[in-house]
């Protein structure tokens, strides 16, 4: 893993904290990481506890799976309960939780749920059982929309009669600008995600710079690669400057991947407005299929209850999400919600703020810190 | 209130979060479901609830149990026995470097070894679908048989049943096995200190990660072999090496993280474990990276994680490696006193990191 480990050198994380304590100096930072995947490196590195205290790390919107609504879950699991249904689905969203219990607990009682590495996985189920409906719980962000949309191009191609996906893709952007427009928070800079940019590209993001004055840059998923965009973002900070910046520029390109949004376009057009959780209805920010592929639309193709679930009272994940409140910060975190019984989706997913830091984060950061010097020195 | 003042204010409101979560955890967690789902198997918490609440009351009346891999009778002699049962429900039945018929033989003399039990012999009882091969039944018997005899614990009894097409996934298999306790051994959470070191008699996550792709649902292709094997032998080279071994436990389902955490909290002392002293061979690395699965949870079924003495260290490791299955044997940590209950992993890059116990079967996330 010669790769990876080139990402994680110790003496090298060493040289980028000293950079960052040094331009930090006796200011407060608050950067916020969008994406769910650097939120669960940040936790299973222990980069929080490497960081000097006046640098602080606040945990985004961007996990696909905690962002579902409890409305979209109840519909799904009412389509996993369709007669003659196959309900395929990414592990990750199996336990997140609707108003009566999750996808795990319809398989349980009964349900054809099945768990898939990818939409093509589903579709070969299709094709492997013509006598059943196979439908695919689609969920993420422009990362893995265009494997979506392939999929349709392929089951439209190959006549698969007996398919269809029940699209909760979303879009980054609008949430970012929720978030600058909400009033209760002061951010001075982003992390951009990595896995989206690579699809969408650096463009969608300057408004950022442009018109709330905030840096951003796109940053990797290996640790050091945090630092370092930490680092670029002070740099900006210290210099005055306010931009659109590439830390991951190995795989990210400034134009993003033309040919993956322009399947994204032929299959998928956006929705006047969606509910993302704890968020709110956001206008533009998801998409559903395009009239040329109604027949393989699962809300066209089956009758949803389609209700809007109101958040269980005691769930905070808007506030986390948005990153107002540290998930320790929510009332019921730890205690009447954990990964075992989520009740919020923060806690299900493992790039969930909640979960990342429940699993990987829950050290007081004196004992982190007086371990991690004696493996040091000891070594 | 200065930014200072501010700070040290949440770390102590943040402080007083996590106390109220550890005591949290330390309560046996509640059965909350009215039907079985597939977490109430997996060796998490679920499991834990389904067995407070529905198996010890059955069968362990109000003692409180202690829960090891297997249960120690003491025979009107003083001699004690060791005595533990398993069942295999594994998909695939073969897998490169082994079949269910191997790992039934392993996993329940490794049961026994982890107790510092010399395994006498085995039962083993068959739960056979109508329409099942009877070549596919004559090679894991065979595999039984030679996994048996390699061991040389045999096979004394046994029993079938056969149940209509559709009632079993192919075949069932479930194993048990009595082993005498040697006078004096004595292997506890209990006597595990601060100071102590841990070893890890192997690598870590092959069995689980060959099954994984043995599978065929990953579309990936390494050459990973599982590593089932007995582990008697080398828990009896161990402890001629280092007879004040403080606890035993093979890290099968859960991975060395589950079996760590265990540690942790029937010592309450913390395990300390390091990141980049983890034996994980690259392949095994690199398919759980893909997966996003973390090698500490996955299945191992011929690797221990022990504690020995400080002292007894160098001669544990020098004897293990010496022994050709335990070559890779390493320390991987060591026991410290706080935070106590909870498992910390260093990380290869400086930072530190709970290992927690894992909630239900890994899924692999979605991106
Ligand atoms: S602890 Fe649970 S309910 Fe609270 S914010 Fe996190 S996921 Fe939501």
């Amino acid at each position: 893993m010669r790769f990876v480990d080139e990402y994680r050198d110790p003496s090298a994380a060493r040289a980028l904290v000293a950079q960052i304590t040094d331009s930090a100096g006796d200011d407060e930072f608050k950067f916020m990481e969008v994406c769910g995947g650097h939120t669960h490196t940040i936790y299973r590195h222990g980069i929080e506890h490497v960081l000097p205290p006046s640098v602080e790390l606040v945990h985004g919107p961007g996990c696909p799976v905690c962002v579902i609504p409890m409305g979209r879950v109840d519909d799904a699991i009412s389509l996993a309960k369709e007669p003659g249904v196959i309900f395929t689905s990414f592990g990750d969203m199996m336990r997140v939780p609707g108003s009566r219990g999750n996808l795990l607990k319809a398989k349980a009682e009964g349900a054809d749920v099945r768990f898939v590495y990818s939409p093509l996985d589903a579709l070969r189920i299709a094709i492997d059982h013509p006598e059943r409906d196979v439908v695919f719980f689609a969920v993420g962000f422009e990362t893995t929309a265009p494997s979506t949309a392939l999929t349709l191009l392929q089951a439209r191609a190959r006549r698969v009669g007996n398919f269809s996906v029940f699209s909760n893709h979303v879009t980054i952007v609008p949430p970012i600008r929720a978030i600058l427009e909400s009033p209760d928070l002061r951010l001075d800079g982003f992390l951009g995600p990595g896995h989206v940019s690579t699809v969408i590209g650096q463009r969608p993001y300057r408004f950022v710079p442009d018109q709330y004055g905030k840096p951003l840059v796109t940053a990797g998923f290996e640790p050091l690669d945090i630092l370092q965009a930490i680092a670029m973002l002070l740099v900006q900070i210290r210099e005055g400057r306010r931009a659109v910046e590439n830390q991951y520029s190995r795989v990210v390109r400034e134009e993003g991947n033309p040919r993956a949004l322009a399947i994204l376009a032929e299959v998928f057009e956006l929705r006047p407005y969606f509910e993302w959780r704890g968020l709110g209805f956001i206008s533009q920010s998801a998409l559903k299929l395009r009239r040329e592929f109604e027949s393989f639309d699962a809300e066209q193709r089956y009758r949803l209850p389609g209700l809007r679930v109101a958040d269980p009272k005691a769930c905070q994940c808007g506030e986390v999400l948005k990153g107002v409140i540290k998930p320790w910060e929510c009332k019921v975190f730890g205690t009447a919600c954990t990964p075992e019984t989520p009740i919020g989706t923060c806690m299900v997913s493992s790039e969930g703020a909640c979960a990342a830091y429940y699993n990987f984060g829950r050290m007081h950061r004196e004992a982190a810190v007086t371990l991690g010097r004696r493996s040091v020195s000891s070594r | 209130m200065t930014d200072v003042a501010h700070r040290a204010g949440s770390e102590g409101r943040e402080a007083a979060v996590f106390d109220r979560i550890e005591a949290f955890r330390r309560r046996r967690p509640r059965l909350l479901d009215d039907v079985v789902t597939l977490a109430h198997g997996a060796g998490g918490k679920a499991s834990a609830a389904l067995l407070d609440a529905v198996f010890l009351p059955g069968f362990a009346g109000d003692k409180p149990a202690t829960q090891t891999d297997a249960a120690v009778v003491v025979l009107p002699s003083g001699e004690r026995l060791a005595f533990s049962t398993d069942s295999f429900v594994v998909k695939p039945l073969r897998f490169p470097g082994g079949s269910a018929g191997h790992l039934a033989v392993h996993g329940t003399i490794n049961d026994l070894a982890m107790m510092g039990a010399r395994p006498l012999a085995l039962s083993a009882a068959f739960v056979l679908e109508e329409g099942f091969q009877i070549d596919s039944l004559r090679e894991i018997v065979a595999d039984m048989a030679e996994a048996a005899a390699a061991a040389g614990v045999p096979i004394v009894t046994g029993d079938t049943k056969v149940v209509d097409h559709g009632a079993a996934d192919g075949m069932y298999i479930s194993t048990s096995g009595i082993g005498v306790i040697p006078l004096g051994r004595e292997l506890s959470a209990a006597r595990v200190s601060d100071g102590d070191v841990i070893i890890a008699s192997g690598t870590i996550g092959d069995h689980g990660t060959a099954v994984m792709l043995a599978r065929g649902e990953l579309a990936l292709e390494a050459d990973i072999v599982s590593d089932t094997a007995p582990l008697h032998e080398l828990m009896e080279c161990l402890l001629a090496a280092a007879p004040s071994t403080r606890w035993l436990r093979d890290a099968t389902r859960g991975g060395v993280g589950t079996v760590c955490n265990e540690l942790a909290r029937d010592s309450d002392l913390t395990v300390v474990l390091e990141e980049a002293a983890l034996p994980v061979r690259p392949a095994v690395a690199a398919a759980c990276e893909l997966l996003g699965i973390d090698p500490l949870y996955v299945a191992n079924e011929g690797k221990f994680v022990a504690v020995v003495a400080p002292d007894e260290s160098a001669a544990a490791l020098s004897a293990l490696n010496g022994h050709p299955q335990g070559e890779d044997a390493v320390q991987i940590g060591e026991i410290r006193t706080e935070p106590a209950g909870i498992v910390v992993l260093l990380t290869k890059f400086g930072g530190t990191r709970i290992v927690d116990m894992l909630v239900g079967d890994p899924l692999p996330r979605i991106c």
